[in-house]
């Protein structure tokens, strides 16, 4: 008996539209973001996040109707990503219903972001998300990327996580870039190495494509949660059946 | 019928009153920090979010503090994470007084020593679904089985001096008091409205509650 291990199926958002891609290109409307959400949680998803990748800042407005209807109605923590640059951002998104902002690129650029959000609105609603790339360049093992992976920072993952968790961080979303996409499972030593560094819960990502992974992450890697996306959404599996793989494997979930 | 969520300028209290619509259509729910308002709601619930320093020094700008006392001793009363904290003498956070409804004080925990039965160390903010383990019978209660899992995201919880008040327990690794009932009143340390379904029943158990 103790805290469960938690998923969280994340959602694309463009344009105010919660999406899909297809074969990584075409973006499809996945449907009613309500109905999404609700069939999420039917299934018993712990958390849902909403990433936003709308590309013009015009429409990233637009998620938080989704973000309103989507609270009025379903009642789990919802972490809202994406385009998030100042602390107005984050107080519109939590006014909107969201439970927590992850903070991306903007933490690298602005960290003092960082901290006057987490001292206006808690730590508890501040997730630093962190985009890692394994270099051979560098003194230390995985980098920090910003802008989708694409742009380095010379920054050593592990030590940035714990300068976010000082700066108020309350959550640390960790992803792979190497693994992102692949389906081959989670980078369990990055998130080890970050888990084991910080006191805060830590939310592996990229890389799942089967249920042994959402275990590994746990039990190798150390997360706190798992979020994930494609094995979810193209219906290979249900939070149900992730649920009861995980249990079958010793791990206690909700 | 109105239910007053008291509003004292911490955060977000959109969850609360969209969950306690959603499961009582029929009321007026008012997000208020009018002190007259919360005196003539016929029901009080008091959230609470971020530091307990900031919170009650936040209440007692809005003038709410004595409001909030009297509610407690006199209408069906439901506290949420820091609004239970807030109800003892004292908290670790920052050294904070709190409002003294009842004796006792509010501890972080242990950060350094902590560890699962697998040997992994546990986190802080205790973040996530764990289990209530229902320390009394209570209408509030009803309909939610004992050990349902609630929402929880603290690193304080409260150690009250009256160990009759005690009405749920969570471990974490050690159990800390999660709920506390007293006479009209009932708080908790979890987040009744982000518990999916033994949220909504429990938040649905206090509209008609009849104390």
């Amino acid at each position: 008996m103790g805290l469960a291990k938690r998923i969280i199926p994340c959602l694309d958002v463009t344009d105010g539209r919660v999406v899909k891609g297809v074969n990584f290109l075409e973006l499809r409307d996945a449907g009613d973001p309500v109905e999404i959400a609700q069939r999420y949680n039917d299934q018993g998803a712990d958390e849902l996040t909403f990433l936003d990748i709308t590309a013009s800042s015009d429409n990233r407005d637009l998620i938080l109707h989704i973000i309103e209807e989507v609270a009025s109605q379903v009642f789990i923590p919802l972490t809202v990503g994406g385009g998030v640059r100042q602390v107005e951002d984050v107080r519109r998104l939590l006014n909107a219903g969201a439970d927590k902002v992850s903070i991306n690129t903007t933490a690298v650029l602005n960290p003092k972001m960082v901290e006057d959000a987490a001292g206006r609105f808690g730590s508890q609603c501040i997730v630093v998300a962190i985009d890692a790339k394994k270099v051979d360049n560098q003194p230390f093992e995985w980098e920090v990327f910003t802008h989708g992976g694409r742009k380095p920072t010379g920054l050593d993952a592990v030590k940035w996580a714990q300068h976010m968790v000082s700066l108020g961080a309350g959550e640390l979303l960790v992803t792979s870039m190497d693994r992102d996409g692949t389906k081959i499972g989670f980078n369990n030593p990055l998130n080890r190495a970050i888990s084991d560094a910080v006191d805060v819960p830590l939310i592996a990502s990229g890389g799942v494509g089967n249920l042994q992974h959402l275990v590994e992450g746990v039990t190798l890697g150390g997360a706190d949660a798992v979020l994930a996306a494609s094995i979810f959404h193209y219906g290979e599996y249900t939070v149900q059946q992730a649920k009861a793989y995980m249990y079958q494997h010793g791990i206690e979930v909700r | 019928m109105n239910i007053a969520v008291v509003d004292y300028g911490m955060g977000n209290l959109r969850s609360v009153s969209k969950a306690l619509e959603h499961v009582a259509p029929d009321h007026t729910v008012v997000v208020t920090s009018d002190p007259q308002q919360i005196a003539d709601a016929e029901r009080v619930v008091f959230p609470g979010q971020g530091a307990m320093p900031d919170c009650i020094r936040e209440l007692d700008t809005r003038g709410l503090r004595q409001v909030v006392i009297e509610a407690t001793k006199q209408k069906p009363f439901l506290g949420i994470c820091i609004g239970l904290q807030m109800l003892f003498e004292r908290s670790e956070e920052g050294g904070a007084a709190g409002l003294g409804v009842f004796a006792g004080t509010v501890k972080r925990f242990a950060q350094a020593d902590m560890h699962d039965a697998q040997g992994q160390k546990l986190k802080v903010p205790h973040m996530g679904w764990n289990q209530v383990e229902q320390a009394m019978t209570h209408p509030l209660w009803q309909n939610i089985a004992n050990h349902d899992r609630f929402y929880y995201v603290h690193s304080y919880y409260v150690c009250p001096a009256d160990a009759a008040m005690v009405a749920g327990e969570t471990s974490y690794p050690e159990p800390f008091t999660c709920a506390i009932a007293k006479d009209n009143l009932f708080a908790v340390q979890f987040h009744p409205e982000k518990s999916a379904q033994a949220g909504l029943q429990l938040l649905r158990n206090f509209v008609h509650w009849q104390p």
